[in-house]
């Protein structure tokens, strides 16, 4: 599991944590079912305080990402179950009012958002069928 | 870490009004500090803040003159058998001696302390790749420091005092000192106060923070209090200003013309209020690094 501290960009170390551990998971390289370093293994690795660390494991099992067992090993959910749908919905959610905020400070409509989202989308999918 | 530390546990370190006077130069002005069991503590402050002056009483080696120290409840200077012996301690200059061998300062350091694990010892000189037989004054810069890691940890101190651990080592040996400092508090329990410039560093490791400044504390808190309540709020005018007005809470400010930031230190949505009241927008809300949160209070 490879997470990157940078100490200086201004977001909590703990959040870095969740953030790179939630995309690692979204982008299927954590699977469901796969373990997550023991606290104390993780924060020797990382040089931050095991309370961050533990902080990020308790946030990450909040919003359904990951879950405690009862071996006391914490594991990556199952990305089918309702909370981690909604964690999903929820990081897309954040990630569509920064571009309408955007958008909109350039005087650009919704409507030509959308276009060019399904723009983008035609370009990317025909690039792929290409390779 | 079976429970949250630091825990409601009487603390280790508690000073109540420590004045220290060398000549006409005051080193400890009317200090309070409170270091609570478990976790790590990171001192804060500039060059002659009272950083080393601090921990020097802690260690029985400086007595305040007035005021009282007390290490897990004990006056240092009047029982320095019930303190030395469960602190380990790595000082800024790391001064070993120089004509023994590194097998030799284990064996030394061993005779003073009673818990001396013999087999910890031995498995962090494998670690610190030390040979036993080189004299200490041959060691480099960064051997030199682990050697003096090694005898401050060895007899697995319920306190660890760290003075300076990073300064003039490379990022190898300084990944070795904060390693250690994160496996001391992961064994239930344990505590480390470090002192240090580097505060990158600092925000990585420390649960609480406390900032030293002339002698005095200006800062004390949990590290993610400390994090969460200061922020950079940038603040958009109606018209060109020579100098913005006060904001409550605001540390500093910056800036020119309509767009002014503030640091500031208290709740978002307080300053989010004083901000309209004076016709401001708010056109950001920024996280600050525990640095530009030092800088920021030691000028205001």
């Amino acid at each position: 599991m490879q997470i990157h501290i940078s100490p200086h960009d201004g977001v909590p170390i703990y959040q870095q944590i969740v953030n790179q551990i939630k995309y690692l998971v979204s982008s299927g390289r954590l699977a469901a079912g796969e373990e997550l370093p023991a606290i104390r293994v993780l924060a020797e690795k990382l040089i931050v305080n095991p309370n961050t660390v533990a902080r990020a494991y308790r946030e990450l099992e909040l919003a359904g990402i990951v879950e405690k067992r009862r071996t006391a090993g914490t594991y990556v959910s199952d990305q089918g179950s309702p909370l981690a749908r909604r964690e999903r919905v929820k990081i897309l959610t954040d990630r569509i009012d920064a571009l309408l905020a955007e958008a909109q400070h350039m005087g650009v409509a919704v409507d030509d958002v959308v276009k060019l989202v399904q723009q983008r989308h035609a370009a990317m999918q025909s690039t792929r069928n290409e390779k | 870490m079976h429970e949250p530390f630091p825990s409601s546990a009487p603390p280790i370190v508690e000073i109540r009004r420590g004045t220290r006077q060398f000549g006409n130069k005051t080193a400890l002005d009317d200090l309070s500090l409170t270091v609570p069991r478990g976790g790590v503590f990171g001192l804060i402050g500039g060059n002659g803040a009272g950083k080393t002056t601090l921990i020097k009483h802690i260690l029985g080696m400086l007595k305040a003159q007035s005021g009282s120290v007390q290490v897990f409840g004990l006056d240092p200077v009047q029982n320095p058998v019930g303190t030395l012996g469960r602190i380990g301690y790595l000082s800024e200059d790391r001064d070993l001696p120089n004509w023994m061998r590194v097998c030799e300062l284990m064996r030394y350091t061993q005779a003073f302390f009673p818990n001396w694990d013999e087999a910890y010892a031995e498995e962090l000189r494998e670690a610190f790749d030390l040979d036993g037989k080189t004299r200490i004054k041959n060691l480099s810069r960064g051997q030199r420091a682990r050697a003096g890691l090694l005898v401050a940890l060895a007899h697995r101190p319920e306190l660890l005092v760290l003075d300076e651990p990073s300064s003039g080592l490379d990022p190898v040996v300084r990944r070795d000192i904060l390693g250690a400092i994160i496996r001391t508090i992961a064994d239930e329990g344990r505590t480390v106060l470090f002192s240090s410039h580097l505060l990158d560093e600092v925000e990585r490791v420390a649960d609480r923070v406390a900032i030293i400044h002339q002698g005095r504390i200006l800062l004390t808190a949990p590290m993610d209090e400390i994090m969460e309540t200061h922020r950079r709020m940038t603040l958009r005018f109606g018209q060109s200003l020579d100098r913005p007005p006060s904001l409550v809470g605001a540390l500093s400010f910056e800036g020119q013309g309509a767009e002014w930031s503030y640091i500031c230190s208290s709740e978002s949505s307080q300053l989010r209020r004083a901000a309209e009241a004076i016709g401001a927008t708010v056109v950001g809300d920024d996280a600050l690094t525990l640095d530009e949160i030092f800088v920021s209070r030691i000028l205001s």
